[in-house]
């Protein structure tokens, strides 16, 4: 069965499914996630083969305070 | 799903523009829009030196990457903040910038070799391509917060009221205080940030939510310069957060993965969460949502606000501009 890493977490998915729907089964949005196979980026209409491992990288970054955070005293 | 352009296989489908680009495509596309951006909001010229604010992540050493293809004399910054983490966070963040300047002098050191091979070739949209090896060796200037001011930013954060345990507004107020006056120092004419749509979009968002309108009336990709302030600005704003990732896969980029340890919880993850849902169910709301601000903002919808509440004056002991009385913000938190 076609797996999918995500971090520390691994799931499995049917064959066939897309990898819109595989990251799905896993709890994701998929706006926040790329999908890579073998290194190299697909798209989320890709069907997934048996013997597939794909790999999500996380998009989302932050941590940067907003304006209103910083105080009126800077820009 | 088929590249729009040559026909190949798809890496990317970018769903708010119904645009699927091949990987070699994407690549070229991506610092299009970046040009199109910095012409479009008239950030800078070819002839200006432009500081970079890197982190060691996507956005910044993706910036960076962009404009060096693009064919512009930028150098870049990068800030020690003393931050460990338990993964030596600082220092494997400056351990990816210091990778990616000796990559690219590197290059330039045998430009006459063989190029032909490597990736790093120059992209110019419009006009024939600019030998950016004969033209710019990037300079990495490296700040080490701890060695410099005697106190990490944890350690300050811990200090001083305005940490309040959490180090982000501390951070940030350093960071900023630092790249203005490094810029200036220095001499360059702009201070270039990787600040992409997603960030734009989540700051506009908790400003919104709070309606603190200063903030909405200073928001915007460029900030001026005059008065103590280096002209700032933000090359990456029309771009997703996820299409500056996907550029780092593509152009082989080794950013920091990592989000800073600091970072967990943090306002501004949990308005992109919540801005990425929307955008999940409506494709392209994130870029209406900003995009149209700024459009607004052009139309007059803020012409009557004050973007600061009381007037700015120099700081007394650093002389960097504040509209506190006596000493800045900075200032005070070693004092």
């Amino acid at each position: 069965m076609p797996r999918i890493i995500y971090r520390d977490r691994e799931w499995q998915v049917p064959v066939n499914m897309t990898v819109r729907d595989a990251i799905r089964a896993g709890g994701l949005n998929p706006e926040v996630v790329l999908a890579t196979r073998d290194g190299k980026l697909i798209t989320e209409d890709v069907h997934l083969r048996a013997d597939d491992a794909v790999r999500l990288v996380a998009v989302i970054s932050g941590g940067s305070p907003s304006y209103s955070e910083l105080g009126d005293e800077q820009r | 799903m088929k590249c729009r352009k040559c026909g190949d296989l798809a890496a990317i489908n970018m769903r708010q523009h119904k645009l699927a680009l091949c990987a070699d495509h994407f690549s070229e596309w991506v610092p299009a829009q970046v040009e199109k951006a910095i012409n479009r909001y008239a950030m800078f010229t070819r002839e200006d030196r432009i500081l970079v604010a890197v982190s060691g992540g996507k956005d910044s050493l993706g910036l960076w990457d962009i404009l060096l293809r693009l064919g512009y004399s930028a150098d870049g910054l990068y800030i020690g903040l003393g931050i460990d983490g338990g993964s030596g966070y600082s220092d494997q963040s400056l351990r990816k910038c210091e990778m990616f300047v000796t990559r690219y002098r590197d290059l330039g050191h045998h430009a006459t070799g063989a190029l032909a091979n490597q990736k790093l070739e120059p992209f110019n949209p419009q006009a024939p391509a600019p030998q950016v090896f004969d033209r710019w060796l990037p300079t990495l200037h490296t700040l080490d917060v701890p060695d410099t001011y005697g106190e990490s930013i944890p350690a300050v954060a811990q200090r001083v009221q305005r940490g309040r345990g959490k180090p982000c507004a501390v951070c940030g107020l350093i960071k900023r205080h630092e790249m203005n006056r490094i810029a200036y120092e220095l001499g360059y004419a702009v201070l270039a940030t990787g600040h992409n749509l997603d960030d734009e979009a989540a700051v506009l968002f908790g400003n919104t939510l709070n309606w603190q309108v200063g903030y909405l009336t200073r928001q915007g990709p460029v900030l001026p310069s005059g008065d103590g302030f280096a002209r700032k600005v933000k090359p990456l704003c029309r771009l997703y957060e996820r299409e500056m990732a996907a550029y780092c896969l593509v152009r082989a980029i080794d950013y920091i993965y990592d989000e800073c340890p600091y970072a967990l919880g943090a306002t501004s993850i949990a308005h992109k969460e919540l801005l990425a849902d929307l955008e999940c169910k409506s494709p392209g709301a994130k870029q209406h949502f900003y995009l149209g601000f700024l459009k607004a903002k052009e139309d007059g919808f803020l012409d009557d606000q004050q973007a600061y509440p009381s007037p700015m004056h120099a700081c007394e002991r650093c002389g960097q501009p504040t509209t506190a009385p006596g000493m800045c913000a900075f200032c005070r938190l070693w004092t």
